[in-house]
């Protein structure tokens, strides 16, 4: 094994302390078959970091899509990774949203949250503290929506665990440039 | 002219609008259809070769040897897995090639139908893009697009995936040569400013050095003439990685040799040594680097890559220029000429003073022997015996591969085919028959080990039945000896499986296939062996019976720096063991 904190060569994992970034990016796409397994076999043969990745129709005449991928990794593997993305044929452009500028985020999750009594009733506040809707209720149970960054799903989620937490599902995240110009 | 035809025939058709004159190929029940149109024409010729993976190698061959897009054609399942080593191979060396592989019928597939594979899956990582055609309106624009993928910008291997249905039912077919598909649209020209700011470094390196890869050849003839008159106008000394020989002469003035893991002292201390590298068409991987926090310390590095991904992805480089190497080196030169008019040739007198000193070493210096032929000795009899003629070498992978890369000298691009990124035994004797079904009446030799041309010796019966007279020399040294060397400089010298015991006697075996076999012991039997091959009209197999324990030096170890380079006069073949330390071991 490598010794740490010594950097050799190519072919050690150099344990040097880099700044690790967390990045947005927001990838054109032909809407065609095997475009999502070309992206994400990208990052796992790689070694790349997937934090979320959202893909969705986005121009439909021009059958275009837009994966929106947060990823972290060092400067330098994140220019990696851009170009890297770049080189695939049905890629069109590679927008950085971090570099880009003020950069608006959002994230939806569902959190199913079962209880009664005292907790049922602590739940529900926090969820109205919280923005969070009632999608759906039984007497002993909520389905609550909520939408933001993901920092405060996480805090949310969290929250509701000593509550009766069940089940959780998430959107990933969905970013966008603030201001009238588009990409 | 738009005409209406069945999948089958477009293939056919569309290969015939590209120019293409030759396939390689083996049928299977999916791609009959395509198999019956072949029959019915004559204009593409198909080589039947005896295992797919010869397909794709000898299209590689095929490629590297003209600047074409060789073709492969293979069915369904078993055919198309087969492909997958060259297809690798291709990705990491950039040929273009063009891969048609059939399918089974769309309504069967995700079925477990037989012969049926997630072709398009299992190729995604190795190729540069694929198709899977799933409608005949699509598929003319498909093949032609593959080829324009296939051989522009950074080239690379494209499969297009054909299900059987697909190939009998009709359609509409127009020549799309050229159109474009897909929105991949290669950037040519390079950033002017980045040019200009270049070649101001250049021109006030006192110790610069050109460093070019197999990115010149493929971006074209033009490319290797650019980089020759830059050579001479700038007066820097010139390395070059394993798949850029030929690119710059080497009988040239500026020619160092090749660098990295077994390239010479001189080529590998200038690029420790430089204050400005100039990279063109390299990636710097690293069999050139070694050890990546020492690699040239001190040096200003510009970079010329059409692939954006390579800049900054194993050394951190200050000019960065991207754009196809003929266009930036045509931009680099004129600016040159403008801004540089009179460049100042007696500053580099030290530092070419310092390059001969390092040249004086001799680091390709080997033991001579009367009594067996040394390997590097036959290597450059063959050198000195072919270098009149038109003649095409390719190499297996090993010892025999580095030998021939360091003692034959490349004079000229498109002549030299070898396995460099992926390194695939089984590469050299079918990518020959791709060259010499190219190059008809030019001498095509593979190099090979012993061990290595097992691995597609099948294609002996490719070559008789096609009429190839590929020279198969084979540097026969008993032993697998690359993974000899390596036991011995890292593993106590345990020759763990790789002596190759129960080895066919090679004379007999080209006999049962029909070809010619000849075999020589003695260096005095050498020089007749080589004329009598080369004179042949037939294939020939030459079993070249070499000293078995020779080590292949120079040597970078793994993890060691350029500097650090072991020379044939610091370590007899004995004493290699004892030369690497434990961490080194663990490196590839
Ligand atoms: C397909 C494949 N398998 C294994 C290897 C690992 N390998 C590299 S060189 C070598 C030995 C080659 O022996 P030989 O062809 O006799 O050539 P020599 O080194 O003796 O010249 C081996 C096994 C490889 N490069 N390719």
């Amino acid at each position: 094994m490598p010794l740490p904190g010594e950097s050799h060569s190519a072919y050690f994992y150099q344990e040097q302390v880099k700044t690790v970034e967390r990045h947005t990016l927001a990838v054109i796409v032909d809407n065609e078959p095997g475009v999502l397994a070309r992206v994400i076999g990208l990052f796992s043969g790689r070694g790349y970091n997937i934090e979320t990745l959202t893909v969705s129709e986005t121009e439909h005449e021009k059958h275009l899509s837009r994966i929106t991928i947060v990823t972290t990794g060092t400067p330098a593997i994140i220019q990696q990774i851009k170009s890297q993305l770049g080189r695939l044929i049905p890629v069109h452009r590679v927008v950085d949203l971090s570099l880009a500028g003020a950069i608006l985020e959002r994230e939806l999750a569902l959190v199913k949250v079962r209880g009664k009594g005292e907790p049922r009733v602590e739940a529900l506040q926090l969820a109205e503290a919280f923005n969070a809707r009632v999608m759906d209720a039984t007497t002993e149970s909520f389905v609550f929506e909520i939408t933001g960054k993901s920092d405060k799903l996480d805090q949310f989620i969290s929250l509701m665990v000593p509550l009766g937490l069940v089940e959780v599902s998430r959107t990933g995240v969905a970013a966008i440039g603030r201001g009238p110009e588009g990409l | 002219m738009a005409r209406e035809m069945t999948g089958a025939q477009m293939v056919v058709e569309a290969l015939i609008d590209q120019g293409v004159e030759h396939i390689f190929g083996y049928p299977g029940g999916a791609a009959l259809p395509i198999y019956d149109e072949i029959f019915q024409q004559d204009k593409v010729q198909h080589i039947l070769v005896r295992h797919e993976q010869a397909a794709g190698h000898a299209a590689e061959g095929y490629a590297r040897s003209t600047g074409k897009v060789g073709v492969a054609l293979v069915t369904s399942g078993p055919g198309a897995t087969n492909m997958v080593t060259p297809l690798t191979d291709a990705l990491m060396d950039s040929v273009p090639l063009v891969c048609i592989s059939a399918q089974v019928p769309t309504h069967l597939i995700g079925t477990d139908a037989f012969q049926e594979c997630d072709t398009v899956g299992i190729t995604r990582p190795c190729t540069k893009h694929n198709f899977l055609v799933k409608r005949i309106e699509d598929l003319p624009g498909m093949l032609h697009e593959a080829f324009r993928i296939a051989s522009s910008g950074r080239p690379g291997p494209v499969v297009v995936d054909i299900p059987k249905d697909i190939q009998f039912k009709t359609g509409i077919y127009e020549n799309l040569k050229g159109a474009v598909r897909t929105s991949y649209r290669p950037r040519l020209e390079g950033d002017e400013r980045a040019i200009r700011y270049a070649v101001a470094m250049m021109a006030s390196a006192k110790k610069p050095v050109i460093y070019s890869g197999g990115g010149v050849i493929n971006s074209g003839p033009r490319a290797c003439e650019l980089l020759r008159e830059l050579a001479a106008l700038t007066g820097f000394p010139l390395t070059s990685t394993l798949t850029g020989l030929g690119a710059y002469p080497a009988s040239g003035k500026a020619w160092l040799g090749m660098l990295g893991m077994h390239g010479t002292y001189e080529a590998n201390l200038a690029m420790h040594g430089c204050d400005v590298m100039v990279g063109i068409g390299v990636r710097f991987d690293d069999r050139i680097t070694g050890r990546t926090d020492a690699f040239s310390p001190n040096s200003k590095k510009i970079h010329i890559d059409i692939d954006a991904s390579s800049f900054n992805k194993n050394i951190r480089v200050d000019v960065p220029i991207l754009g196809d190497v003929a266009h930036v080196l045509e931009a680099m030169i004129r600016v040159w000429k403008e801004a540089v008019p009179k460049h100042d040739a007696a500053a580099l007198v030290p530092w070419w003073k310092q390059v001969n000193a390092w040249r004086a070493k001799k680091s390709l210096r080997y033991q001579k022997s009367a009594d067996v032929i040394m390997p590097q000795y036959a290597i450059e009899r063959l050198y000195q015996l072919t270098k009149d003629r038109d003649t095409y070498i390719t190499t297996e992978v090993g010892q025999h591969q580095m030998w021939a890369a360091q003692h034959y000298g490349f004079d000229k691009p498109y002549h030299w085919m070898t396995s460099g990124g992926l390194g695939t035994m089984g590469y050299g004797f079918p990518s020959a028959i791709g060259v010499q079904t190219a190059h008809r009446d030019a001498l095509v030799v593979c190099v090979a080990g012993d061990a290595s041309i097992q691995m597609n010796i099948q294609e002996l019966s490719t070559v008789i039945q096609h009429d190839l007279p590929v020279k198969v020399m084979i540097l026969n040294n008993q032993y697998m000896g690359m993974v000899r060397q390596w036991q011995q400089l890292l593993h106590g010298n345990r020759l763990s499986h790789s002596y190759t015991d129960a080895m066919p006697d090679f004379v007999k075996l080209a006999e049962a296939y029909g070809a010619v076999g000849i075999r020589a012991q003695h260096p005095a039997e050498l020089d007749d062996a080589i004329e009598t091959m080369i004179a042949s009209k037939k294939p020939v197999i030459f079993d070249c019976r070499v000293a078995n324990l020779v080590n292949c030096l120079p040597m970078i170890p793994s993890g060691k720096a350029h500097n650090e380079i072991l020379l044939p006069d610091d370590v007899a073949d004995e004493d290699i063991g004892d030369v690497v330390d434990a961490r080194g071991k663990q490196l590839v």
